[in-house]
């Protein structure tokens, strides 16, 4: 307890002086939620329009809203004042709100001390470094303004349930967890595989199974009960799953779309060089809606249901994996490894989701050298594809330099540990009693080239794109750093796909 | 065998193995100095004094005006009240060394945003581009100035220690709050002249006397506030030149430098004794009363039993300080002169800015910081009292701090502080368990303590009684006065105490 307290009060304090940082409209849309759920009846908080950001969370998300609105009205009325309060930003606003997403990130906290507990406390140190210090929570919760730290904090609270073989606790947390945020659900098959061959399978898997049945039916109904006793499920639905956006966010999150649209516009442009009559694609790939009209010029079109058919498809390995040998020594693997398909293959997916797999991945980095130097790499992209999200020069010093710290942190520990266990493998060697001088090598040539790949990126979008080009294409810079971090994701895609192969 | 011993002598040699620790320790230490870096970033999101408070602003405002000031008006007329520089509004009145660093900023400033240093019509000139770059100054100042210096202290002064305890000697240093928020929050330059006064007391371990008088110099005429060392300087390297072979030369040579350097720094003045009176009279405060505000020091704490502003003339109060602050000094440099150590020299820092500070004419809340960084030289041999201090020095700017709005960046310091001295000893973390073992000791620290974390909470929630609007201030005030002052007599009784043996033998002759 005594390390994790350590970790999580030293991020408290970053945290702290983190307040008056840039905030992203998602401030205003929980600030109005807070207002929504304390001054509209139940029946009517998924049918409102006062404001544009209409309830778009699961009924629990809304029921801890309502929650945090019951002392947000002490502190100050106008905060929860559904007109009043349209843009409201004074001090008192900006630290309760600040101060709720710090206090809820405890959920993490408590999670990791009960997914560490049996580790020794020199790995516990760097799950910690990993997880509680990651600067992509930090960028994403804490500056732009969400609650991915406490709704982590319920995943891996599941997770450490599984491990210790407690597979019905850990089946209700992720159950609140969908109701929390439906996103979530891209593990939901790996959940069901590992569970129905975990929990159920022998001889009263009949009982153990309705048991199951019972306790997600008993968790859905207490969500979403109220509602269809309001008869608002339709609206619930609505809000929910707007499968009327496009097949990528306004920023092209990296994954395996922006890689296909890039292909199919270069494809398009050298088939026009070579004088085919293609016919250019006009509408864009963010808005709008999808069969409107065909933005791509060569490769066929993606609808929802092939991201949906392609997410499952690359997620039956590790299903089939799981169905074989269900253990609870795997499960954060195969956990990840799901929201990383999801991740790369879906529909509409936002950037900040790589935090889904990231934040789990960072316990399964001490697992390994090779999965430590993968997660180092893999950090690294993840937070740089966050990057976007703050864009104001205020808070440029800030994310280089937590990106900066975190990396070399990371890094130093990591070789610090795994240098430690390579010396004490060896040590008969005559070497060995070099000790930790010894250097092991965290990251290859290929990450490395990688790595400094980042910083040409970071170098042409933020000062030579403008002095070069002026005014021109002003979408390249994001368009570079999303592209250029998805072939990072592909790779992670990849080699956790080995390694699930491989060990598990 | 012997031309070996001497090659281990030899300072070349010793910079090569400083070399090999650095490059051995390289991540550690980077580390640490990145999350400075970043923590002085983050303190910079926050308001500063003064900010949008028409007519006079604060100390930001007085920064950006002397930039303002030195870019556009010849050096001679700087300190002069002319038609362009009305010494009313936020006149300089730090030395040279202030005004080229002020000047050069305003270089900078003016390149990027022109408008933020125009002559006379920039006044209270606020807007987001030109916050940050004034910010920018800062963080860059500190960057260049102070870590490295840090950085060359420790490596110097704790060569012998194990990695962990530098890493958190440096740690300590570097991420001294109070330190770090009347810089960055606040907004003043103090990493400059206390950087160079680090500087050079690590030129000095090192045994280069010269370019630790340089470095001092420089600090001097950075902010006249560093003469709360001089004393210690003074003895240590007086007392050290006397046991040299040639006492007179090295004494002659160590004076020469300070005089040249002195020279150099006040080239544009030196044309008149005129003028270099116009420039000390900008630097010497002394219309201002003895005390001002709530600082915790003799004068004002003792304010309440012996009204001294209305029992005596100004000028009796100015020989009256003058002489309780040098009776005060004397011990600890005295004992430079007699037995000058390096461990000694570090003590009598501390002593002497102490005294200064407890007892010298015009003292600002700010002033604590002299010791308070001379203390966190000390860190590693005087943990516990390192850390005690460094809490009462931060609250005794709280009301300072709660009027420029950085209550909740305090806090987090605060907090941060106390979670850093008590880093886990896995993660290289030095924890010293201290022995209570007098019942009595205990709680009177459990009282103190609680009286430290109760006042904290009382001045921002109760609103003071009509009839003693300052009571919180002056509780404050006395809380404080009472720990330094038990500090300071515990400091000045150890460094007697020490055995003169800790200066290395070979280098004296």
């Amino acid at each position: 307890m005594d390390e994790v307290a350590w970790f999580a009060g030293v991020a408290t304090c970053i945290k702290i002086l983190l307040i008056p940082s840039y905030r992203s409209t998602d401030f205003e849309v929980h600030r109005h939620w807070l207002a929504l759920t304390h001054s509209l009846p139940l029946s009517n908080w998924y049918s409102d329009r006062t404001s544009p950001w209409t309830l778009d969370y699961p009924p629990l998300f809304a029921f801890f809203e309502y929650f945090l609105s019951l002392p947000a009205s002490l502190i100050d009325p106008t905060i929860v004042n559904l007109t009043q309060g349209l843009n409201y930003s004074a001090d008192s606003v900006v630290l309760f709100q600040r101060f709720s997403v710090i206090l809820s990130d405890f959920m993490l906290v408590f999670a990791i001390y009960r997914l560490t507990k049996d580790l020794p406390s020199s790995l516990r140190g760097l799950v910690c470094i990993a997880i509680l210090w990651s600067p992509s929570l930090f960028i994403v919760d804490h500056v732009h303004f969400q609650y991915n730290g406490f709704l982590l904090g319920i995943l891996m609270l599941s997770l450490s349930f599984l491990r210790e073989g407690r597979d019905f606790i850990g089946g209700l947390f992720f159950a609140v967890l969908l109701c929390f945020k439906h996103l979530f659900a891209v593990a939901a098959p790996v959940y069901f595989v590992y569970l129905l061959r975990h929990y159920c399978w022998g001889k009263y898997w009949i009982w153990r199974f309705l048991m199951l049945g019972l306790m997600l039916v008993s968790v859905l109904s207490v969500a979403f009960g109220p509602f269809i006793y309001y008869g608002q499920m339709k609206q619930v639905i609505q809000q929910l799953f707007p499968f009327d956006r496009g097949l990528c966010h306004a920023y092209w999150a990296p994954n395996f779309w922006t890689l296909y649209i890039i292909a199919d516009k270069g494809i398009g442009f050298i088939l026009r060089r070579l004088g085919l009559n293609v016919p250019a694609p006009t509408a864009s790939f963010t808005g709008g809606l999808v069969g409107a009209s065909p933005p791509f010029a060569i490769l066929p079109k993606v609808t929802p249901l092939a991201t949906f058919l392609l997410v499952l498809l690359s997620l039956s390995p590790c299903l089939v994996k799981a169905w074989k040998q269900p253990k609870p020594d795997h499960i954060i693997r195969w956990v990840s490894y799901a929201y990383t398909c999801g991740f790369l293959f879906g529909w509409h997916v936002h950037e900040k989701a790589s935090m889904h797999f990231v934040i789990p991945l960072g316990f399964v980095a001490v697992s390994s050298l090779e999965d430590a130097a993968h997660y180092n790499l893999l950090s690294v992209v993840s937070c740089y594809s966050q990057f976007p999200l703050l864009f104001e020069t205020k808070e440029y010093p800030v994310k280089v330099v937590l990106l900066l710290l975190h990396s070399f942190l990371m890094w130093s520990s990591f070789s610090l540990q795994f240098g430690k266990y390579a010396s004490g493998k060896k040590a008969n060697d005559a070497k060995s009693e070099q000790g930790c001088g010894e250097r092991i090598r965290l990251i290859g040539k290929m990450g490395r080239i990688y790595l400094l790949g980042l910083l040409v990126i970071e170098v042409w979008g933020q000062f030579l794109h403008t002095y070069l080009l002026g005014d021109k294409l002003p979408f390249v810079p994001l368009m570079l750093v999303s592209v250029y971090c998805s072939f990072g994701m592909v790779y992670s895609w990849g080699f956790q796909l080995k390694m699930i192969l491989r060990c598990t | 065998m012997e031309g070996k011993g001497k090659e281990e002598r030899n300072p070349t040699k010793k910079s090569d193995r400083v070399v090999v620790w650095l490059l051995h320790r390289k991540f550690t230490l980077l580390s640490i100095l990145l999350f400075a870096f970043f923590l002085r970033i983050l303190v910079s999101l926050h308001p500063y004094s003064g900010a949008r408070r028409p007519p006079m602003f604060g100390d930001y405002e007085a920064q950006r005006h002397w930039m303002e000031i030195t870019i556009n008006i010849p050096p001679r007329e700087w300190y002069k009240n002319t038609t362009f520089n009305h010494l009313a509004y936020w006149g300089l009145d730090y030395p040279p060394l202030t005004a080229y660093q002020s000047y050069f900023h305003g270089i900078f400033l003016r390149a990027l945003d022109p408008n933020s240093v125009a002559l006379s019509s920039s006044r209270g000139y606020e807007t987001p581009l030109s916050k940050l770059l004034m910010r920018w100054t800062v963080l860059s100042s500190d960057a260049l100035v102070f870590f490295p210096a840090a950085l060359y202290f420790v490596i110097v002064y704790y060569a012998g220690r194990k990695d962990d305890e530098v890493a958190w000697q440096l740690a300590m240093i570097l991420l001294l709050p109070g330190v770090i928020l009347i810089d960055h929050g606040h907004f003043q330059y103090n990493c400059i002249s206390l950087g160079l006064t680090i500087g050079a007391v690590a030129a000095i371990i090192s045994e280069n006397d010269v370019l630790a008088s340089v470095l001092y110099c420089l600090a001097l005429n950075h902010k006249q506030m560093s003469a709360y060392y001089a004393p210690a300087f003074f003895g240590h390297l007086l007392g050290k030149c006397i046991r040299r072979k040639n006492p007179l030369l090295e004494t002659m040579k160590l004076g020469f430098v300070v005089f040249g350097t002195f020279i150099i720094v006040w080239w544009p003045y030196l044309s008149s004794v005129e003028a270099i009176l116009e420039v000390l009279r900008r630097l010497a405060p002394f219309e201002r009363g003895i005390y001002e505000d709530y600082v915790a020091n003799f004068w004002c704490s003792t304010s309440f039993v012996i009204k001294w502003k209305r029992l005596f003339s100004m000028q009796t109060l100015r020989l009256l300080s003058f002489g309780a602050t040098l009776a005060s000094i004397l011990p600890s440099t005295v004992h430079q002169i007699s037995v000058p150590s390096r461990q000694g020299f570090l003590y009598a820092m501390l002593n002497s800015s102490f005294s200064f500070y407890l007892f010298s004419f015009q003292v600002h809340e700010k002033s604590v910081l002299l010791p308070l960084v001379a203390m966190s030289l000390l860190a590693l041999e005087e943990p516990l009292l390192f850390h005690w201090f460094s809490c009462y020095a931060m609250l005794s700017m709280y009301p300072l701090l709660c009027r420029d709005g950085l209550v909740v960046p305090y806090g987090a310091l605060l907090l941060l502080s106390n979670l850093l001295y008590f880093t886990p000893q896995v993660f290289g973390g030095h924890r010293r368990r201290e022995r209570v073992s007098f019942g009595f000791r205990k709680v009177l620290m459990a009282l103190c303590l609680l009286s430290f974390l109760v006042i904290h909470v009382i001045y921002l929630s109760v609103t003071p009684p009509k009839r003693y609007p300052f009571i919180f201030e002056a509780f404050i005030m006395v809380l404080c006065f009472s720990q330094f002052v038990v500090i300071a007599a515990y400091t000045n009784m150890k460094q007697w105490m020490l055995q003169s043996s800790c200066f290395p033998k070979e280098k004296m002759h």
